[in-house]
């Protein structure tokens, strides 16, 4: 079942009546990674909110290629700040799987393979909430990736991180990317921006200032802000 | 003071000796608390996890109707269970009344509020840490209530406890519904009342420390079970 071409049509969020996204018209194709960036409080986490399902449209619709249902079905999510089930390793890696109603036995197979995708294979039975950040973050990410969802939202999923995990978390997500899944994540660091990048959405006070293919927008922006943006000085 | 050491020294002996009359009443304390527990958690729990996750009208008004609840006098509670199941009340024909039964009814209506109550603060904490993982992850409302249930575990079990200390000391409403009938419906509480009554403070006392000693090795052999200690950290 294909999902894209995803098209968004003027769609709006808005809090106490002030907009916090919007208007946004956007369509996306299915393939590489789509990298959301712009200044705090400029709508990115929002934005993939919306686009997921997870927050209310205030305005406009979201159109996938099958039905919204089916749309939500096939994707998953990545939060800033992991959230760990109370469970063990491999109880978090199997969850997803069991929502589904995949056998005991294969679920746990599967999540055995998983955790030693992202490295966590000697921690199958340890509480996930007591795993450090990086670990968690990996976890969280093998989980939301376990049900092979055709495209997966990251909110900032390195933000606290350090180099080394995040440099772990980027190759699993290449390696997500290489296998077909659409990538769609929001990020303060354009280092990683422009690594992982195949299209750019900058946004600046909640709608899309400048988007466009990566290379092109990390080469020649378009917009003084955009410029500004990337040389890393305050825009607003 | 002396009747305090006697009652020790009795109830001492009544325990070592598995004296014949203590050890029925102390079963059917044992048998009509926990069968109550049971089907005041089987209420109560998803009750409370409904409340937690469920945006309604009426919610929060049912929040604080549970939370008054918590402190329903049982005397309350056992006369009406009384009328309605007396001879003339509505369900008179089933012949509950002076049964375990309805022993467990009462106590069932006295513990649901407090499980819910307690449940639901715990789970309402892990529904707003688990809110967005599990929103994304596309759940049915009866998924995210059981999964917010097994997480929550060990917080119910401390809800459960709670319930089972005010059930198995409860006297008031089983006194009403139960009539404290030997070889019947005499309980622990009942009989403390009744000897009391009689001026045999010491064995009241003894039985006292007897029911005392049964919640506190409930209590225990739960926790034992649950591994409240040993996985605590999470």
């Amino acid at each position: 079942m294909e999902l894209f071409p995803m098209q968004a049509r003027g769609i709006e969020s808005r809090r106490h009546g002030q907009v916090l996204v919007g208007p946004v018209d956007l369509r996306l194709e299915g393939q590489g990674a789509c990298v959301v960036i712009g200044p705090n409080g400029s709508g990115k986490t929002t934005l993939l909110r919306l686009l997921h399902g997870t927050a209310r449209l205030s305005a406009g619709q979201i159109d996938w290629a099958c039905s919204t249902e089916e749309a939500r079905h096939h994707q998953g999510f990545v939060f800033q700040r992991p959230v760990m089930l109370r469970r063990t390793v491999m109880e978090n890696l199997a969850f997803p799987l069991r929502l589904r109603k995949v056998p005991a036995g294969e679920a746990r197979a599967r999540a055995r393979d998983w955790a030693a995708r992202v490295g966590l294979e000697q921690m199958l039975e340890r509480p996930a909430p007591v795993l450090s950040g990086g670990e968690q973050q990996k976890l969280a990410l093998a989980r939301a990736l376990i049900s092979e969802p055709k495209v997966l939202f990251l909110d900032e999923p390195c933000a606290a991180l350090d180099g080394r995990a995040t440099r772990e978390i980027e190759e699993i997500l290449t390696a997500a990317k290489s296998t077909g899944t659409r990538l769609i994540l929001s990020t303060h660091d354009m280092g990683q921006a422009r690594r992982l990048a195949d299209d750019v959405l900058f946004l600046l006070g909640g709608r899309i200032h400048e988007s466009g293919p990566a290379e092109t927008f990390f080469n020649r922006p378009e917009t003084p802000q955009a410029r500004a943006f990337l040389r890393g000085d305050i825009v607003e | 003071m002396v009747d305090l050491w006697s009652g020790l020294a009795q109830a001492f002996w009544l325990v070592v000796t598995l004296d014949g009359e203590l050890v029925e009443i102390a079963l059917r304390s044992l048998r009509v608390t926990l069968s109550a527990l049971a089907v005041a958690c089987v209420i109560a729990l998803p009750l409370a996890a409904f409340v937690a996750v469920k945006r309604f009208r009426a919610r929060r008004f049912v929040i604080a109707i549970l939370n008054a609840l918590m402190g329903l006098p049982p005397v309350v509670v056992g006369l009406i269970v009384y009328v309605f199941l007396s001879r003339s009340g509505p369900f008179g024909v089933m012949g509950l009344l002076f049964t375990p039964t309805a022993m467990i009814i009462a106590q069932t209506i006295i513990i649901v509020p407090l499980i819910a109550s307690i449940a639901h603060q715990s789970i309402r904490d892990l529904w707003q840490e688990y809110h967005d993982l599990l929103i994304s992850m596309n759940v049915t409302q009866g998924q995210k209530i059981r999964t917010l249930l097994w997480d929550c575990r060990r917080a119910l079990l401390t809800a459960a406890l709670a319930g089972f200390g005010r059930a198995i000391g409860e006297v008031g409403a089983i006194m009403i519904v139960g009539g404290n009938i030997d070889h019947a419906t005499r309980v622990l509480t009942t009989a403390i009342a009744l000897e009391t009554g009689k001026g045999e403070f010491a064995l009241a006392l003894a039985l006292g420390f007897v029911l005392i000693g049964l919640a506190v090795a409930v209590n225990l052999a739960i926790h034992w079970l649950g591994r409240t200690e040993r996985e605590g950290a999470w």
